[in-house]
């Protein structure tokens, strides 16, 4: 397990504590959980985590409906019915209908992977319950085969959470934990930076004000976060917006250009509106 | 000194196992961190808290406990014998002294002569300026003043880091215990969100037809499944203007991070306490009144129902008819509340009241009596409680 550290890499900014915690989870093949408000980096941690050590990457995007069981197997049912029907002579053996899922695939894996279980919180309630012993030991069982799956070395595992639902006691004693907090401005114009390089210094100033103003904004109902900062400059960018046009003490165009990229709700946008519009006759 | 610091987070309420304790010790033993204090702050703290919203708690304890041992983290960092650089002193020097240990030489100078000096070296030493040590004017080691100086075991500048990390209290707003915003309060209401299968069987359970079908060897073998849905309901009363004026936002912030939650969730508006009639519009509430009477009706027992309130008002208005301060009520409101209790076994009363008023107030001890003890502050913690108490 001589894995080099993670300090982030040229896109993405891993502040102290993040590089820390990532680099314990990699030592000691523990997983590790990544909280954070939307739009942080949580997912592009596993991402990038993967490319600075050069480790392949297994991605396993958690929906409702996802179960434990298909992370590490299925069992075809439908394939064997049919496959009856048919006379095939596959049939006979119970192995060619075991689906392998992505776990299996990560304990299989020739290198040592990235496993990454996205939005652990969107699935059932005892989900993370379900696959204790499986990360923990980092094996289970095959009941239609009878055989034992067990990985040669640990993945790295990164599970993601979005706060949608508590996780159970047990599975959070097993993982090392770190919250993404909202970045403050250094660090946010070191992340503008890494994605936006060459980025005119007064531009990104005034686009940092903006933004912070409107994080500021009370009563939104979705605040913009730093994946909505980053598309929102690219617009600007791309649309050469001047950086003129984002002073905030020009009434008339107070409300942010392309502001779509910012503000994800109507009602958000609306908000903003009257308040302006209030400031406006005040002012 | 780690299990000191181990018993202190469980005091504080932080829930720290055996488990993370040892996992801690193994990230140690593989250095994980360097001999920086700050990493060291960031790896205890993603080992032992699994939650932001105990990050708070950490900081202090985390303060408290380490306060002053900095020093050592810094003597640990270099390859110069910890024991010369044990911190026992610092000066800062006066202009003459600067003038008189200023320039030995270049960089490359220092480096040989330091070289040479820990061959010389055999003995500690402090003070003095030309051996190693601490607090010395030699241009060698840590905490003294020498501008040429080279830095051994203490890295970054002493008088940058004013305020450490833990002491910024950066997740102050997470704690559970602090009073509520919109966010921490999904969470603690979506406990009460489960997925529950009830009634008749009413779908075709697809997969389980085509599984035991095929472990039939193909012989149809249909299988059903009740319908999945929400099976929490919700009547939720709240207490609306005169004293509970402050706690409204609150309120409000409840009922709209409450809405998203249930299938049933019916809200009903009472003013102190739950009298014969109540309403669902506050802004019409002297014309639109419903019977307290068909609220019970119409709701079945399996409801759960939550009362907010911050239960201040006089005895009166809860033990005596004609109590209420806004009209003559017939009965009292102990009356009114026994009978909604009486319906619906599962119910708790959310006060945004602080607790240590709760002894000292009459009319939320005669409320929490009435309750059976089920009443619970209005922060995230005290919410957790009570939907666990509603689930019972």
């Amino acid at each position: 397990m001589n894995d080099a550290r993670f300090n982030g890499t040229d896109r993405y900014v891993a502040t102290g504590d993040l590089a820390v915690a990532v680099n314990a989870a990699v030592i000691l093949g523990r997983p590790l959980l990544v909280k954070g408000e939307p739009g942080t980096g949580k997912t592009m941690l596993a991402v990038e985590v993967a490319r600075a050590l050069g480790r392949p990457l297994i991605e396993w995007h958690v929906k409702s409906t996802t179960k434990a069981q298909q992370g590490l197997y299925e069992y075809d049912a439908v394939a064997r019915l049919r496959d009856s029907q048919l006379g095939d002579a596959r049939v006979h053996d119970v192995a060619n209908y075991i689906v392998r899922g992505k776990l299996w695939e990560a304990f299989t894996s020739d290198t040592r992977p990235v496993l990454l279980i996205d939005e652990i919180d969107k699935a059932d309630i005892e989900f993370p319950n379900d696959l204790l012993l499986e990360l923990d030991r980092m094996e289970f069982f095959v009941y239609e085969t009878k055989e034992t799956v067990r990985a040669a070395t640990r993945p790295i595992v990164i599970i993601t959470s979005n706060n949608e639902k508590e996780l159970p006691d047990a599975f959070l004693r097993r993982c090392f934990f770190h919250y993404i907090r909202f970045p403050d401005a250094d660090t946010m114009r070191e992340i503008v930076g890494v994605h936006h390089p060459g980025l005119k210094k007064h531009l990104l100033a005034r686009a940092l004000e903006v933004f912070f103003d409107l994080r500021d904004v009370p009563g939104l109902k979705k605040k913009p976060s730093t994946s909505e900062l980053l598309d929102w400059i690219k617009l600007l960018v791309a649309e050469d917006i001047p950086p003129e046009a984002l002073r905030s003490d020009d009434r008339k165009t107070a409300i942010p250009p392309l502001y779509g990229a910012l503000l994800k709700n109507e009602q958000d946008v609306h908000l903003l509106e009257q308040l302006l519009f209030l400031d406006r006759r005040q002012g | 000194m780690l299990v000191d610091f181990f018993l202190k987070l469980r005091d504080a309420g932080v829930p720290v196992s055996i488990t993370e304790y040892l996992a801690l010790l193994d990230a140690l033993d593989h250095d994980v961190c360097g001999f920086e204090v700050e990493d060291f702050y960031f790896l205890v703290r993603a080992a032992l808290v699994k939650d932001e919203r105990h990050f708070d708690r950490f900081d202090l304890v985390f303060g408290a406990h380490f306060k002053g041992m900095e020093s050592r983290f810094d003597a640990m960092a270099g390859e110069v014998p910890l024991e010369w650089l044990r911190k026992l002193a610092e000066r800062n020097f006066s202009e003459e002294e600067k003038a008189l240990v200023e320039s030995l030489g270049g960089w490359d100078r220092l480096m040989e002569t330091l070289r040479r000096r820990l061959e010389e070296q055999r003995k500690r030493h402090q003070g003095g300026s030309k051996w190693i040590g601490t607090a010395g004017t030699s241009p060698f080691g840590a905490y003294g003043y020498n501008p040429e100086g080279v830095r051994i075991g203490q890295d970054g500048s002493r008088h940058r880091r004013a305020v450490k990390v833990w002491d910024r209290r950066e997740y102050r707003d997470f704690d559970d215990t602090r009073t509520l915003g919109t966010r921490n309060l999904k969470v603690a209401l979506r406990r009460l969100r489960r997925f529950a299968r009830e009634g008749a069987a009413e779908e075709l359970d697809l997969d389980g037809t085509i599984r035991s079908t095929a472990r039939n060897a193909g012989l149809l073998d249909v299988r059903m499944v009740p319908e999945r849905r929400n099976a929490v309901k919700v009547l939720l009363f709240l207490d609306a203007g005169g004293s509970m004026d402050d706690h409204v936002r609150r309120c409000e912030e409840l009922f709209s991070a409450a809405r998203g939650e249930f299938r049933h969730l019916e809200p009903f508006y009472f003013h102190n306490c739950l009298y014969e009639s109540v309403w669902r519009d506050n802004r019409r509430r002297h014309t639109q009144r419903i019977p307290t009477v068909d609220v019970l009706r119409t709701y079945g027992p399996d409801h759960k129902v939550i009362f907010v309130g911050d239960a201040t008002m006089s005895p009166y208005e809860i033990v005596y008819p004609g109590g209420s301060v806004e009209h003559w009520n017939e009965e009292p409101g102990a009356v009114w509340m026994g009978r909604a209790l009486a319906r619906y076994a599962h119910a708790i009363w959310l006060n945004p009241e602080p607790v240590r008023r709760w002894e000292t107030t009459p009319s939320i001890d005669i409320l929490r009596k009435l309750m059976d003890g089920r009443m619970f502050p209005l922060t995230v913690e005290g919410i957790d409680r009570g939907v666990r108490a509603l689930g019972r």
